[in-house]
């Protein structure tokens, strides 16, 4: 047997107006971790989806174990032995975690063998560090939770070649610790891992080989030995990055976002925010440091007004009320939520729509009758905010849904920080976007906050607080635990706070 | 007396409920796949009409019956392709089936209004018939109303526990999901929505040949759209959907008996009930998470397509 295990020869795939993948060639060893990286909209996803049978080349083959095979479907690439997890989890929600696993086995026939199945993905979940409760049903689970029950069925099936697409994205420092655990112990057991992600540091520490794409082409293929962060970074973007940024010193003037006392109710029931104060001064970062899941959603939304709370929001010295957003927005406050794909933009709507759905109270272009709007009259504008922003779209009219994930975060960053705004409000800004466009962001909210900007930065990446941030407050169980200074020297102090270990009383 | 009342309403109830029962389990099967058939009126109406005929002509029951089914089955058919493999709007494509069972229906059968054909007659059940009251009520009845009490235990059955239920909700549910392990999206939804579409024939035939063995035109005078909001009432669970059929059917037997007993609550306002009740019911079930612990068929009237992004 070769020791190639899947191969990828000369893939073409075209969608209205790009070119996603150009003549790809890639090669899967048995037994390897092999990293794809690549900026957003470098067509990665678009060629593992190929592989998985979600999208059909318009020209070139794919070899397993040396043999030519066309795969026309998801379920014919698991035949073939390829699983993929997919950015967006594909999952039945009301369905147990068992019954996902069964659904579709030809195993069982009239009736479904989940007793068997059961059995089965415990000793499974055992044997690679999975922690889920076969019984559980997906809605009541976690992103990570989810991912896991995705990996069961790729092992389930015994899939030989998984297909990971950013896994790490969604996942907590320490669940994505896990991950990698299990991805070493597939490996042993014999499977060849696919690896996407924009985490260099991820990207050296799991893999043994490191192929670059950029629009659509493949760059380089490296073994990791050859690979240091700012060699990937220069071939990913095609210029040297600049991976730390130095900031000026901050020139912090008056309070511009003042909260006291904020309790707020998470999605399932019990208080998320519980008695949070802080303030944020114009010309100023505050770091909101902690694991996801401790309030850091509902704390962002109760302060821009999307979620009912009880305390005080004051933003420029004049008092908010629970639940107005457009009160918020007519003071000038810009956000930037975690899930940009439901909540900041409307997937249906054209780019230049997205980039003007907050626009009327303001710009000329509305003044004359802010009720009718004149398309054309976006259609300018739009430009010059796709030019600045480096929004790479093959046409303004694309509907955003079609739109790489750091594509998508541009337009929203375009759209909020075009308005000059006072405070901003950004919850993981660089989620899901590679190193040239997380630069981007990182230089944009500088700027903005040169600019006397107050923000709020929500993140669960401590480097990025520690990039961005003047002062670092920590979240844990919903409160603020204690301040820190941003500089590594404090890493051991914060790191305690963020597990509820060390309170520093304010 | 009163005991007399009581038994006349809660017979009449299952009597009356029967029809909807059948064409709610129809939209069920179907919207648990994730086709919305608003036709459901349309192809009652259709069942009855060719059921009436049959039965007419030929004087046999169970043939007008399965004629009725195959019938409606193939209206069904026809949204099925138009949904399905044409992609098109499923609510305009329903509402035609409306206006096209309705229209045919009644253009056929001009030469029939106000005959009379051989319509099923109660069979009281052995041993369980003679059950005082109960017996009376439950098991004096004709076969169709059996056939009812059968067949909704089989669905949840079905749907719950085997396989192919498994298979159906999940293309209802995330079909992007089902099509990765191997489930025919496209094959299912069509398999589903003319199984669905010969239940609603059941019921229209249940109209014509048991309910009143003569053919008036627009003789389902609005069950098919209760049918469809049942389907809602009961949260897409077949057991909910036969008490609410009987439930429904109650009140509109209630009219009558209200009318008997001179309580004055006009029969507009009665009418209402049935879409007050699904309302109040959706003021309960329609969050988020509500919907997915219930397994609600959220990819309802969405084409799906391996490629396209949602
Ligand atoms: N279904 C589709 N229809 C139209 N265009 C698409 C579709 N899928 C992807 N594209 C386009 O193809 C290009 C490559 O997208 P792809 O999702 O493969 O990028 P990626 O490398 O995975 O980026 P990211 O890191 O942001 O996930 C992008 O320009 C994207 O807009
Ligand atoms: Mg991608």
């Amino acid at each position: 047997m070769s020791d190639i295990v899947l191969k990828l020869s000369g893939i073409v795939k075209s969608f209205p107006g790009v070119l996603a993948n150009d003549h790809v060639d890639f090669t899967l060893k048995r037994g390897e971790v092999h990293a794809l990286l690549g900026e957003n909209g470098a067509g990665k996803t678009t060629l593992m989806n190929i592989t998985y049978g979600i999208y059909k080349p318009d020209e070139g083959e794919i070899y397993v174990n040396d043999k030519r095979v066309e795969i026309t479907s998801p379920h014919r690439a698991m035949e073939y032995g390829i699983g993929m997890i997919q950015q967006h989890f594909s999952l039945v929600p009301s369905f147990s975690v068992a019954e996902n696993i069964a659904l579709g086995l030809k195993e069982s026939k009239i009736l479904p063998k989940i007793d068997l199945v059961r059995k089965k993905v415990k000793t499974l979940a055992e044997r690679f560090g999975l922690d889920v409760n076969p019984d559980s049903r997906i809605w009541q689970l976690s992103a990570g939770e989810q991912q896991r029950v995705e990996i069961l069925k790729l092992l389930y099936m015994s899939a030989q070649i998984m297909i990971l697409d950013e896994p790490t994205a969604i996942l907590t420092p320490q669940e994505a610790a896990n991950l990698f655990k299990t991805i070493k112990e597939m490996v042993k057991y014999g499977a060849s891992v696919i690896f996407i992600s924009h985490k260099l540091k991820e990207v050296l520490e799991i893999s043994d080989r490191i192929t670059v794409m950029r629009h659509g082409k493949v760059i380089d293929t490296l073994q990791k030995e050859e690979a240091n962060e700012r060699i990937l970074a220069k071939k990913m973007v095609g210029r040297e990055v600049v991976l730390k940024i130095s900031k000026k010193p901050p020139k912090p003037r008056e309070i511009e976002l003042e909260v006291k006392d904020l309790w707020a109710r998470g999605d399932k029931g019990p208080y998320a925010v519980r008695g949070v104060s802080l303030d944020v001064k114009s010309g100023e970062i505050l770091g909101i440091a902690g694991v996801a899941g401790n309030g850091q959603r509902e704390l962002a939304e109760s302060i821009y007004g999307l979620r009912k709370y009880t305390g005080e929001v004051k933003i420029g010295g004049e008092m908010m009320h629970s639940l107005g957003v457009v009160s918020r927005m007519k003071s000038g406050v810009a956000y930037i939520p975690q899930d940009r794909k439901g909540v900041a933009l409307c997937g249906g709507l054209p780019l230049y729509y997205n980039l003007f759905l907050k626009k009327p109270f303001r710009i000329p272009e509305f003044y004359l009758n802010p009720y009718l709007f004149n398309s054309s009259r976006l259609k300018k504008p739009s430009e010059q905010l796709v030019d600045e922003y480096l929004i790479s779209a093959s046409s303004l009219n694309l509907e955003v849904k079609y739109l790489s994930g750091g594509t998508m975060q541009k337009v929203v960053l375009a759209r909020e920080l075009s308005l000059n705004p006072k405070l901003i409000i950004a919850v993981h800004p660089t989620r899901g976007l590679d190193v040239g466009a997380t630069e981007f962001v990182y230089k944009t909210l500088l700027k903005a906050r040169d600019n006397g900007a107050a923000i709020l930065l929500i993140a669960g990446d401590l480097e990025e607080i520690f990039t961005l941030s003047d002062r670092v407050a920590v979240l844990y169980e919903g409160e603020i635990v204690g301040y820190s200074k941003p500089d590594e020297s404090h890493l051991e102090e914060i790191g305690l706070m963020m597990a509820g270990v060390r309170r520093v009383k304010k | 007396m009163s005991q007399n009342i009581v038994i006349t309403t809660v017979a009449g109830a299952i009597r009356a409920g029967t029809p909807l029962l059948f064409a709610s389990i129809g939209e069920l099967l179907a919207e648990r796949s994730g086709v919305l058939n608003l036709g459901v009126e349309g192809m009652m109406l259709i069942g009855a009409f060719t059921g009436f005929a049959v039965s007419y002509n030929t004087g046999n029951l169970w043939l007008a019956v399965v004629v009725a089914m195959v019938v409606a089955a193939l209206l069904a058919a026809l949204h099925a392709f138009m949904s399905v493999t044409l992609r098109a709007n499923q609510v305009v494509s329903g509402l035609a089936l409306v206006f096209l069972g309705s229209g045919l229906s009644g253009f056929w059968g001009q030469r029939y209004v106000g005959t009379q054909a051989p319509g099923f007659s109660n069979l009281s059940i052995p041993l369980l018939g003679k059950i005082p009251i109960i017996g009376e009520v439950l098991f004096d009845r004709d076969p169709l109303v059996y056939v009812g009490y059968i067949l909704v235990p089989l669905v949840w059955w079905f749907l719950y526990k085997t396989r192919a239920g498994m298979n159906l909700r999940a293309v209802g549910e995330a079909p992007s999901a089902a099509d990765a392990r191997g489930i025919n999206v496209s094959l299912t939804r069509y398999i589903y929505t003319i199984v669905g579409g010969a239940f609603a024939g059941l019921g229209g035939a249940y109209l014509s040949l048991a309910y009143t063995p003569m053919w008036v035109e627009n003789m389902s005078a609005g069950r098919g759209w209760i049918a469809i909001v049942l389907v809602i009432f009961a949260i897409w669970d077949p057991l909910l959907a036969m008490v609410g059929a009987y439930l429904f059917g109650g009140i509109s037997v209630l009219q009558f008996g209200l009318q008997v007993a001179q309580i004055p609550i006009p029969a507009n306002i009665m009418k209402m009930f049935p879409y007050l009740f699904t309302i109040i019911v959706m003021l309960f079930t329609s969050g988020e998470k509500m919907k997915k612990r219930f397994g609600a068929p959220s990819a309802l009237g969405i084409p799906y397509s391996r490629e396209e992004k949602t």
